[in-house]
Order: structure tokens, then sequence, then C-alpha cells
């Protein structure tokens, strides 16, 4: 297990190094030098501004000399001074903004398995009955909605027209004089709607994804065995079936982390929630360079966190992994 | 079955087509179809609910929705092809020269795949437009570059199970280039696949530009587009839900219309589901 481990670490490696090659790429494409891109879009571009940039991207030398030393100030995890009126660091501003977007993501992830892993396998085990049908056409609906339409329309219902929910932000204006557990109660209600509109995308894609794998592993012959053995129908689907089809979920699972991760641009703009994705936003339309690099190159490294932890806990399921 | 009798019989892939050509022609007689000038500004008449004259309402600036949203399909149509196109050209070539070649060349394709995928797409298209204008051209260039991996996956898998084939080998037997054989002999088999995934991808690149056009990053204002109208939607949210209603179901019963045609053409070429 260990060994299996280590193997997959090192295979990182070369991919890490390829999403550097792509961020500097991406930063680079600017047509001609970033500099002058400065100077063409903002005629307020001051003297100052375009030193700044001239040093960051150290523009006088080779562009493979560029990237040696753009990457080693990345390995010391240094990713430049903001360019907005703070001059924060990027890595602290990115930082502190990654707890609430990783919670909510991970709050996602704990809905999505909930809510698609019963909708798939009771669909699978009543094919074709009304409630196979229904979720049929609502998972095609899932997977055609726009999340940030969605978003708004129960805005309007939930928090305009019924007056259930806050619709923006992550604590209401008294929330420093309430009580623990009022303060509790108040983050979830804060929650519920930016969690949801998160889950929702990977909702439609993994209950699909049980239907299809149930109904796959129901066919087998370890089932026509545990039936004949005489097992109860509970037993034949929850012990011996829903183990088989759950593995592969986890690669979905894992896939379905880019997906999160992008879309948290989208809930916490709307939302008006203080994460990595709503800094992304901003960052990108004051045109802070150095924080959009900076969260583009942490989103990409997030994304290969999450899928070696998804290969990993598979292998920990299933031994048939580690070995070939 | 031929194909045309499987498409046929598949009444879910008709009303998806039905949904795609209406758009079309939606599209193409925008100046006949749009009861008022989509860039009309009427100030006595700012954010008017439904009524027998504006029958999906005024924005805030008394433009009329309907108008507004009919045009805006020209811009939908406009860059999920073009967008689509760019996707399936790159990843058409990438996946043909991966699946035909192998060996290196196969490798070194799929690990930048591997590569790109790493990157939360939506993050990927924000940086580059940070860089560059937000502008429609530059937003459907920019979804086309970062959408061709799945394209390039599906080509070179058909292209391995393809490549050992008798009519390659007979092909190359008289004396064919690579070129030909790559282009001529195999890619005609691997259509059926790509036009799916070109259906499918239409559906993802006008999500997704109407997602940046909501964000204020995509079709830039006056022009209209279903997203940008959407982002007037949220401005209004407690006083007009026509600004919020309208757009988002015309995007969601494209996006349905382009599914269901692309799932159709699936099946309808499928061999297993031949009878």
């Amino acid at each position: 297990m260990l060994q299996y481990t280590i193997k997959r670490m090192l295979m990182m490696i070369p991919m890490l190094i390829g999403i550097s090659l792509i961020c500097f790429f991406v930063m680079r494409l600017a047509p001609g030098s970033p500099t002058d891109l400065q100077t063409q879009m903002n005629p307020k571009a001051s003297a100052e501004m375009r030193e700044r940039l001239m040093s960051l991207y150290e523009l006088d030398k080779p562009i493979p000399v560029q990237y040696v030393s753009w990457l080693k100030k990345i390995v010391r995890g240094d990713l430049g001074r903001s360019f907005s009126s703070d001059h924060r660091l990027v890595a602290d501003k990115i930082l502190e903004r990654i707890p609430v977007t990783i919670t909510i993501n991970l709050l996602s992830l704990i809905i999505i398995v909930l809510v698609a892993v019963p909708i798939g396998v009771l669909s699978a085990v009543h094919q074709d009955s009304w409630f196979d049908k229904i979720t049929a056409v609502l998972v095609f609906i899932g997977f055609a909605m726009p999340t940030f339409w969605l978003a708004l329309l129960l805005m309007i219902f939930f928090g305009i027209h019924l007056g259930w929910l806050p619709i923006s932000g992550l604590r209401s204006l008294n929330y420093e004089y309430l009580t623990t557990q009022a303060q509790l109660l108040d983050l979830a209600r804060h929650l519920v709607l930016p969690v949801f509109i998160s889950a929702f995308g990977g909702l439609a894609g993994l209950s699909r994804y049980m239907r299809a794998n149930m109904l796959e592993v129901i066919r087998q012959d370890y089932i026509l065995t545990a039936r004949a053995k005489g097992l109860s129908e509970r037993q034949v689907i929850f012990k011996h079936a829903l183990r088989n089809a759950l593995l592969p979920a986890i690669t979905i699972l894992g896939l379905s982390i880019p997906g999160l991760i992008g879309g948290s641009v989208i809930f916490e703009t709307i939302f008006a929630i203080p994460g990595m994705g709503q800094l992304f936003y901003m960052s990108v339309m004051a045109r802070d360079y150095p924080t959009v690099m900076g969260i583009l190159l942490i989103g990409a490294v997030l994304t290969l966190l999450g899928n070696l932890i998804a290969d990993v806990s598979y292998a920990v399921a299933d031994p048939r992994i580690r070995i070939s | 079955m031929t194909f045309w009798e499987m498409f046929y019989k598949n009444k879910l892939a008709l009303a998806g087509l039905g949904m795609v050509l209406l758009l079309f022609v939606v599209s193409l007689l925008a100046p006949l179809l749009a009861p008022y000038d989509p860039g009309a500004i009427d100030l006595k008449n700012v954010l008017a609910p439904p009524s027998a004259d504006h029958w999906f309402g005024t924005d805030q600036l008394g433009r009329d929705v309907l108008s507004r949203m009919i045009w805006g399909a020209r811009i939908s149509l406009k860059v999920g092809f073009i967008a689509t196109g760019l996707a399936i050209l790159i990843g058409t070539v990438l996946g043909a020269v991966a699946g035909y070649y192998g060996g290196w060349i196969d490798s070194a394709v799929m690990r930048f795949v591997d590569i790109m995928l790493c990157f939360p797409t939506f993050f990927l298209i924000l940086a580059v437009i940070a860089f560059l204008e937000p502008s429609i051209w530059n937003i459907m260039i920019v979804i086309g570059l970062t959408g061709w991996m799945g394209v390039t996956r599906l080509v070179r898998a058909d292209f391995i199970s393809l490549r050992e084939r008798d009519f390659v080998r007979a092909a190359r037997a008289i004396g064919a280039g690579d070129a030909r054989i790559i282009f001529i002999h195999i890619l005609p088999n691997a259509l059926a696949s790509i036009l799916v995934a070109a259906t499918l991808g239409v559906a993802g690149a006008i999500l997704t530009e109407s997602a940046l056009s909501f964000l204020g990053i995509g079709v830039q204002p006056p022009t209209p587009s279903w997203g940008n109208i959407l982002t007037a939607g949220k401005d209004n949210i407690d006083i007009a839900w026509w600004l919020s209603l309208y757009p988002g179901l015309a995007i969601l019963l494209t996006v349905v219309g382009y599914n269901l045609l692309g799932e159709g053409i699936r099946d309808a070429s499928d061999p297993r589901l031949k009878k």
C-alpha cells in the first residue's frame, strides 16, 4: 500500500511541472509584452506600474531564464505581491480564503454522495418504475441547468418571496451578539443555498453513474449466487451489490473536483461568499495578475491532490488496483 | 435498420432536433421576428412587467426583453458553433495523431491532456480572459482552447481500435501515405462519435458563455446575450423577476435540445442497439 502511494506521488512530479509550464504560458499569452498590454488597456498605467510588471516577469531576460526563476519562487511559496491597493502577499491572500472554499466543496461532496447514491441505487433496483422515469428526467434537466440561473431562482423564491433564507454573505449583521448555538445556526442558514448550488451539478452526474453501475453489478453471477443462497433482497442489494457498485464511484468523485473548484467562482460571486472563487473573480476584474496566476496554480494543485486522495482511497478499498 | 430509421423512431431525439432547428430559424430571422429594436432605450418604460406590448417585460433601460433574447440567440449560436468547431478541430487532429502513431507521440499527447484536465476549466478560461480583453471573439477562442481534451480521448480510442483493421492494411499495401490513411480512410469511421461530441459540446459552450456573460466577463453590453440579461436580473432581483426567468429558461431549453439531439445521434449510430 505504502509502495503504491509513493509511486502515485512520484507520478505527480511531471504533472506539477506540466501545470507550471501551462501557467507560465498563460502569463506570456498576452499579445506583445505584458507591459505593453498594461499600458494599452489602462492609459493611466504609471511608470511605477510598468516597472513592477517588468520586475515581476523579468522581461529583460530570455524566456527559459524567466521560467526557471519564476519556478524557483513558486517552489519557495512566493507567489509575489498583489497589484491591488493593499499590496499584500498573494500567498497570504489566498491562504486565508481557502478554508471557506474547501469547506463548502467538502460539504457539497458529502451531499452529493448522500443524495445521489440512494437515488442511483433505487432507480436501478426499480428499473423502469415511475421513480426511475422521474429521476431520469430530473437528471437530464440537471445536466442542462445553468447553475447560476438556478441560484437566482432559489434566491428569488426562498430569499425574497418566502424570506426563509439569507441570500448573501456567510454571517448576519448581528452575528457577534448571538450565542454560539445561534451563531452556528446562522452560519448553516447562510450555507444552505451555496452548498446546494455547488452540489447540484455533481448530483446529476453521480446518480446517473450509480444507476448504470448498479444495473451492471446486479447482473453479475455473484449476485445470482447470493440470491440462490436464499439471502433477503435487502442483503443482496445493500451488502453484496452496493459495495461493488460504490467502488468506481470514488473515481467519479475525484473527477468532479475540478468542476467543484471551478464552480466556486460562480456561487461565491453570486452569494458574496469570501472564498477563493470570489477572490479570483475580483482579481480578474481588477487585472491583479499575480493573484490570478496564484489562484490558477493553486486550483490545479488542489485538483491534483484531490485526484491523489481519490486514487489512494480507491486502492485502499480495492486490492486489485494495488497489484496491477 | 439504418441510422435514419433508428433516429426517426426516437421521439426525444426528434424533439431535440426540432428545438435546435427552431433556434436556427429564430437566429436567422432575428431582424424580422424581434418586435422592437433590441437597443432601443425607453426611459419612460423602465422595468415594466410582462404585458401585451412587451411579452417578456422590459429591462432597466426600458429595452424589450423578448427582442434582446431573440438577438441573444444569435450570439449563443455563434459562440456555441465557433468554440466547439475549434475544440473539435484541435481534439480530432491530436487524437488522430496520438491514436494512429502510438508510442511516444501518444504518451506525450495524453500526458498533455492529463495536465490540461488538472485545471478547473472555469479557472483557466477566467485567467486567460484576465490577460486578454473580454470580447466575443476572445470568449469563443478561449472556450475552444480549453474544451478539446474529451474529443482527443474519444478520437484516439476510435483510431486505436481502427488502425489495425484490414481496410487500413489494404490502404497501406497500395502505398497510401499516413495523412491519406488518417484523413481519408480512418477518420470517416470516427465521424459518428465526433458528431456526438460536437453536439454535446455546443450545449456546453453555450452554458459556459452564458455563465461568463452573467459574470460580466463574456459578451459585453450593449450587445445582448442571455447571460448578460440575467446580470440585470440579479441586479433587480427583488423587483423584476421576468429579467431572471425568461433568459435562463431559454438557456435551459437550448441545452436540453442539443443534449437530446446528441444522445439521439449516439443511440442511432450505436451498432449494439440495432436489432
